[in-house]
């Protein structure tokens, strides 16, 4: 019987190994869960991008739910996501800001043009300061935030229409069921 | 022969040497004396990065990195301990970004998993080395004058 321990060890093993590939293909090994889910959006004072002279706050968008689109005209993933932004975008039910994370300007407008843009606003933050404290390490990123200014759901990498039906309409529809 | 190889070499130590001096002269931080610098290397270096994530933020190039080590250099110029720069980049970061996971309830098997195998081995060892000794003290007892070993009462 004791001549059978080895192997046992050995299909243990190999069940482990199994797993651990299981695992990591049904996991992003880049993806570091977002410890602001469920916690206040920080605070944030940002240009829009087409009109630097006005600021748009955290407590100004206070009262409707909406998502930050954390987005850049250098970043090559934002460009696949962008085309799901325009046709999926204004069917959420929410609206739709567009950050513009460490961008020129004048290449973030031009890219918008080129691409056409799905945003309702466009908030720049040039230097990524804000972003550190949303917690951005890699457009694109989705924020959703509630009518509290609490985000309630963080999405790490392009939006897929698989993604939109599976996560984020649910969580649109929890804040609604708990919307009076 | 030789001497090419020797060339090589000293071509590369070179490059990697200039590489490194490079890397410093990209992002300079003003330092105020040698104690800041040694304490800010010390702190990054147990910081990850996110984007390159096999990368501490001391060595990575990341733009991300880069704009979290001058974040970092700011908070120790407004008087903040090491743990709370820390604390700062796990509140927007998770735990992710500490090198050094702290002890808590989801991390108990990471640090003492190795622990238990490497008992639970020993404890094997142990069991075995006694059923072993066991079976062979009433075997050697009655062969003692046997020379020949006699190796089947042997479990293994």
């Amino acid at each position: 019987m004791s001549r059978l321990v080895p192997f046992f060890a050995f299909l243990l093993l190999v069940a482990l190994f199994g797993f651990g590939i299981w695992w990591n293909t049904r996991h992003d090994q880049r993806e570091v869960p977002s410890p602001l889910i469920d916690k206040p959006a920080p605070a944030y004072a940002l240009p829009k991008l087409d009109d630097p002279a006005q600021t748009v706050t955290r407590e100004a968008m206070l009262g409707k739910p909406y998502l930050i689109n954390v987005f850049a005209s250098w970043c090559v993933a934002c460009g696949e996501e962008h085309p799901v932004l325009m046709s999926e975008g204004q069917r959420v039910g929410v609206p739709l800001v567009g950050y513009n994370y460490k961008d020129e300007p004048d290449e973030a407008k031009a890219w918008l043009e080129r691409h056409g843009n799905p945003y309702g606003l466009v908030i720049a933050d040039r230097e990524g300061r804000t972003a550190i404290d949303f917690g951005v390490y890699g457009a694109p990123e989705t924020f959703l935030v509630d009518a509290k200014g609490v985000i309630r759901y963080k999405r790490i990498g392009p939006l897929t229409p698989e993604v939109i039906e599976r996560e984020l309409k649910p969580a649109i529809a929890a804040l609604r069921k708990e919307a009076p | 022969m030789n001497a090419v190889f020797r060339r090589a070499l000293f071509a590369l130590a070179l490059a990697l040497c200039c590489g490194a001096l490079n890397a410093q002269a990209i992002d300079p931080l003003p330092f105020k004396d040698h104690a800041e610098e040694t304490r800010f290397q010390q702190l990054t270096r147990e910081l990850r990065c996110l984007v390159c994530q096999n990368e501490n933020l001391a060595d990575s190039n990341a733009d991300l990195a880069r704009d979290l080590r001058h974040q970092v250099f700011e908070l120790m110029r407004q008087g903040k301990s090491d743990a709370q720069i820390k604390q700062y980049l796990v509140d927007r970061y998770s735990d992710f970004v500490l090198y050094d996971p702290p002890v808590q309830g989801s991390t108990l098997l990471l640090w003492f998993g190795p622990l238990a195998i490497l008992l639970a081995g020993a404890a094997v060892v142990v069991v075995t080395v006694r059923r072993r000794s066991r079976a062979q003290a009433p075997a050697s007892n009655q062969s003692a004058n046997d020379s020949s070993p006699n190796d089947e009462g042997d479990d293994w």
